[in-house]
């Protein structure tokens, strides 16, 4: 009688479910998983090193690279460990601004996820919804930052600009009539700020409406409730951060334990899962969906009574005014020195980390005086997340590897880096 | 009128090629709509699940240039670019098997409309085994995704037609009683037979006294067609394509034909069976209203229009539902649907026996024999 062996496929690279470049080599048993190893490194871009040869403004537009979901997360680790070498803080608005886009961007991830995962597991209608709603929240980045995904916006000691004054607007074409723009223009009317605020207020609608579809499904509950259990020990032990650990009921937010900005003055509170299945996870990422809606709310409130600076005035480390630069030498020289040399940093080593959508992402940096990073580490999330899939996929199918992918969140620009 | 022709063809040729040729002119008859059906079907559901999902759909691609049919044309563009496609075969694939495989796939779906009764007397042919026809033809299907997954020689193809057998011994069985309950209320393997059984209005029909059979055939339909949220054996994000990962050009476009005239099968038999076919929803009395009359009453518009609504409910499906597991829709086939079924046909003999109006009260063929 012939020996019966394992069966080994390939998953990925190029899959539809591989959330970018995942490889993932099956050793199956029918379709039972016996073991799955998970290769990494096919979008390596060097990142790290990369940042060593750049005075440190500069290798800010590669921190959005990093999480190509999240990019304003992984920007503010970024600037928040400058700040730390530098000693310095930045003004109260700019950390306001950085708490709302924080919270964007993991309203931006959270749907991105939702869609994807729920694409993952078959239902390809969330997908399109949860898109609807993303594309108000790109507008946000465009009007800040003038791009929609990589947007360069925190810089160390602020942010790059003021709140805009008014939302860009639809305009007619061959396809869109004056009446369809007037429609999708309806909320752009004011500024930016009443944009986000109308956008926090029928949000939570919005995830209503995915709940409909999905919480109370009993295809999607048959799907992910016990697949991919992780229980609170063993997700302390391999170092899941944010909604992983949450769900497997560890309540563990670096916004609360050691609120970093303006967190800690306020109101919102963080959803911790029961079983650390993937249902629980999928259930604390939609209620921290509706919380980000409610810190967005109370930003935009505060944001709109408290005008000011939203970036230090010191020109060693931010650039003067256009004006003061055509009009005054110091200005001009600080200007130069500044997109040429950049700044030094004082030698010393920091780890700054931020609460990201996807759970605790860190910059480590060393400085050795000079204008560049002397080490650049980033600690990211889906790096510890990933290395758990053997473990959370041992015994169960195949249809639950891309269940647990998608639970996991993972996104290839972080963990390759 | 058929009769007319022959008499006119057995002029100029022998009686047996006029035979043939009547016979030949019908398949095409019924061919070429189905299969202009099985086109536009694939325009209609990418504008319904366009519209059930906020975007538009395909709406470039005019019909002749006319501007308000935007979309129109993309079948046609489709079916030009699959037939341009080349048709590549793996290495290692079994030739012979993989091209074969296409065919035994649609081959069934198409045959299985020679019993379908349109009308009255609109049938291809009016056999009395039509039950055991449809129930052996629709089951011939499988086979192809079966060998398209062997012969592929691809392990995601080969695991898809895993669980396409996997699949199929799951429901064949709740679906084949869910017909036994047909066939008990009807008293007939006929499909015509079991439309006149019918007769009357919307309350007569089958749907009412077979409600969990009408669910469970028609749940076990959009399994055997492996539509969403049963489309385990193609599971997109899962196995990619599944059994037809490594078909190209006509070869897909084959498979493609073969699901969506399944699609369009499966809707017309529930109506057969449970809402009948071509009857009118109205009573007899509505004929005689003025002008519409005719088709206020019976009539092979009533059995599209019916089609229709059950190819809407397939789309609908799709535009909802997460995919399921395949050891799930086994526990679903297993511990659901036969369950309910061999209870469901006791219910239903039993009404038989106690001649419980108004679907059991008259006669019915095989009860006026006994």
């Amino acid at each position: 009688m012939p020996e019966i062996r394992n069966m080994t496929l390939n998953f990925g690279p190029q899959h539809p479910a591989a959330h970018g470049v995942l490889r993932l080599v099956l050793e199956m048993d029918g379709e039972v998983i016996e073991r799955a190893d998970p290769h990494i490194g096919l979008l390596h871009r060097g990142t790290e090193k990369l940042a060593e040869s750049k005075p440190f403004n500069q290798s800010i537009g590669y921190m959005d690279r990093l999480d190509y979901v999240s990019m304003m997360c992984n920007e503010h680790a970024y600037v928040m460990a400058i700040e730390r070498l530098l000693g310095v803080t930045p003004p109260v608005r700019a950390q306001y601004i950085r708490v709302m886009f924080d919270e964007i961007t993991r309203v931006l991830n959270h749907l991105m996820w939702l869609g994807a995962h729920g694409l993952d597991i078959g239902a390809m209608t969330v997908f399109l919804y949860c898109f609807r709603e993303r594309e108000d929240l790109m507008d946000c980045y465009e009007a800040v930052s003038g791009t929609r995904m990589h947007a360069t916006y925190y810089r160390p000691g602020g942010v790059y600009r003021d709140l805009p004054d008014r939302m860009p607007q639809y305009l007619t074409s061959k396809w869109r009539t004056e009446k369809e723009a007037g429609r999708l223009n309806e909320g752009r009317q004011g500024s930016m700020l009443d944009f986000i605020e109308n956008f926090a207020d029928r949000f939570p609608a919005c995830v209503d409406e995915y709940e409909t579809l999905l919480t109370d499904n009993r295809i999607w509950k048959q799907r992910t409730v016990d697949i991919g259990i992780v229980t609170p020990e063993r997700a302390l032990a391999l170092g899941f951060t944010g909604p992983m650990l949450r769900g497997s009921g560890v309540e563990w937010d670096l916004r609360k334990k050691q609120p970093y900005e303006v967190y800690a003055d306020l109101d919102f509170d963080i959803p911790v899962g029961v079983n650390g299945d993937c249902y629980d996870r999928y259930l604390v990422r939609v209620e921290e969906m509706r919380q980000s809606a409610r810190l967005l709310k109370q930003c935009a409130q505060w944001l709109r009574q408290n005008p000011g600076p939203v970036i230090l005035d010191d020109h060693k480390l931010t650039p003067p005014t256009r004006g003061e630069m055509k009009g005054d030498m110091e200005s001009l020289i600080h200007h130069f020195k500044l997109f040429t040399e950049g700044y030094c940093v004082p030698a010393g080593e920091v780890y700054a980390a931020v609460e990201h959508p996807k759970g605790e992402f860190g910059i480590y940096l060393v400085s050795d005086g000079a204008n560049k990073p002397y080490r650049l580490k980033a600690r990211a999330p889906g790096f510890a997340h990933l290395s758990a899939m053997n473990e959370m996929v041992q015994g169960h199918m195949l249809a639950d590897v891309v269940a647990v992918i998608g639970t996991m969140d993972v996104v290839f620009g972080e963990i390759d880096r | 009128m058929t009769e007319l022709l022959h008499q006119q063809l057995a002029l100029y040729m022998p009686e047996m090629a006029a035979t043939i040729a009547i016979m030949l002119l019908k398949i095409v008859v019924i061919l070429l709509p189905l299969m202009g059906c099985v086109a536009y079907l694939t325009l209609l559901e990418r504008k319904v699940i366009g519209y059930m999902q906020v975007r538009l759909g395909p709406n470039r691609v005019t019909f002749f240039g006319i501007p308000f049919l935007g979309g129109f044309g993309q079948p046609i563009a489709d079916a030009f670019k699959l037939l341009m496609k080349e048709i590549i075969i793996p290495d290692g694939a079994n030739k012979f098997l993989f091209l074969l495989a296409p065919i035994v796939a649609l081959a069934p779906a198409l045959a299985a409309w020679a019993v379908v009764p349109f009308g009255s007397e609109m049938v291809l042919t009016n056999i009395n085994a039509g039950l055991l026809y449809i129930l052996a033809l629709t089951s011939l299907g499988v086979y192809g995704i079966i060998i398209a997954g062997w012969a592929s020689n691809s392990k995601y193809a080969f695991l898809g037609a895993m669980r396409s057998a996997a699949q199929i011994v799951s429901y064949e069985i709740a679906m084949g009683f869910a017909l036994v309950g047909v066939l008990v209320a009807a008293g007939s393997l006929n499909l015509g037979d079991i439309v006149q059984a019918q007769r009357g209005n919307l309350l007569t029909w089958f749907w009412i006294p077979l409600f969990p059979l009408f669910l469970i055939y028609f749940i076990s339909g959009v399994a055997e067609t492996n539509r969403a949220p049963f489309d385990v054996s193609e599971g997109e994000s899962e196995i990619v394509a599944g059994f037809h990962v490594e078909y190209a050009g006509m070869g897909f476009a084959l498979f493609f034909l073969a699901e969506y005239a399944n699609m369009i099968l499966i809707s017309g038999l529930t109506s057969v069976m449970f809402f009948g076919g071509w009857m009118s929803p109205l009573p007899e009395s509505m004929t005689h209203v003025p002008v519409i009359g005719t088709l206020l009453g019976d009539g092979i518009h009533w059995f599209v229009f019916k089609i229709f609504l059950f190819l809407f409910l397939f789309l609908w499906f799709r535009a909802t539902f997460p995919r399921y597991r395949y050891d799930q829709i086994m526990r679903l086939g297993w511990k659901v649907f036969l369950p309910i079924t061999i209870v469901w046909i006791v219910v239903v003999a039993t009404l038989v026996v106690l001649k419980v109006p108004p679907w059991f009260a008259t006669p019915t063929l095989a009860g006026a024999g006994a």
